[in-house]
């Protein structure tokens, strides 16, 4: 069973990952957990599967064109730092209020896009 | 230098929620969009590479911690391997202007998860069922 739930994880990260070059967190950590991973190990393994995904994912976009490792660049370096942070905050903030507010920029985003 | 500026807060902020476990890849992709006016496309590569050190970065602390379950972390990329494969062929067929718009409806429905999740809900199943006795 837990192999069929990995397999189908896999395939709708993959999905989503090809598909908008992000969001395959979003899906894998629910679903680990449903699975029976405690939530740091959903959380762990999520990225695991994530990130060697974002490599192929990666290197088929490259290979469009009009896009190359500098245009990236300039957001790494804090975005390293912002990593660090956050897994230094993980355990010490209560996220809710946190979660609201993401969840309310991303509708305004997401409304942005629909008009434009 | 402002450019520099605003690009580290981007990557800072979508880095530090997706370490709080919200969908952090999905802010840079959300300021390169809806704010830096890149295209669809490309602002996706730029989110995929930006995303390969934060995740590695990230990997390295939890694999250190033994939090990673390797097992399904391996089928998981196996499958996922095909799933990315198939999301870029569609992605490629739609094109920036109807992938844009595609992204935008993913985005409401991550917003509303994270706007209404946890929120307690069940008062709203409790006057749904009082209403249907009613009737």
């Amino acid at each position: 069973m837990k192999k069929l739930t990995g397999a189908l994880l896999g395939l709708a990260i993959g999905l989503l990952n090809g598909l908008f070059g992000a969001g395959g967190g979003m899906i894998a950590v629910p679903m680990l957990k449903r699975a029976g991973l405690e939530p740091k190990n959903a959380h762990a393994t999520s990225i695991a599967i994530t990130m060697p995904l974002s490599v192929l994912s990666g290197y088929l976009y490259l290979q469009v064109g009009g896009l190359t490792f500098s245009d990236a660049l300039p957001f790494i370096p804090a975005g390293i730092i912002g990593a660090l942070a956050g897994g230094f905050l993980l355990k010490k903030v209560s996220d809710t209020l946190l979660r609201r507010l993401f969840g309310a920029l991303v509708i305004i985003a997401a409304v942005r896009l629909l008009l434009r | 230098m402002t450019n520099l500026i605003i690009q580290s807060v981007a990557g800072f902020i979508s880095a530090l929620l997706g370490a709080l476990g919200m969908g952090g890849g999905g802010v840079l992709l959300i300021y390169l969009t809806a704010l830096a006016q890149v295209s669809q496309t490309k602002a996706q590569g730029i989110n995929l590479l930006f995303f390969i050190p934060i995740a590695i970065t990230a990997l390295i602390l939890h694999c250190k911690n033994k939090l990673v379950n390797y097992k399904m972390a391996v089928i998981g990329v196996l499958t996922g391997a095909a799933g990315v494969f198939a999301g870029f062929a569609v992605a490629r067929q739609l094109g920036d202007q109807i992938l844009s718009k595609v992204f935008a409806v993913f985005l409401l429905i991550l917003g509303a998860k994270e706007l209404f999740g946890g929120i307690d809900l069940s008062f709203l199943k409790r006057r749904t069922s009082k209403d249907k006795k009613n009737r």
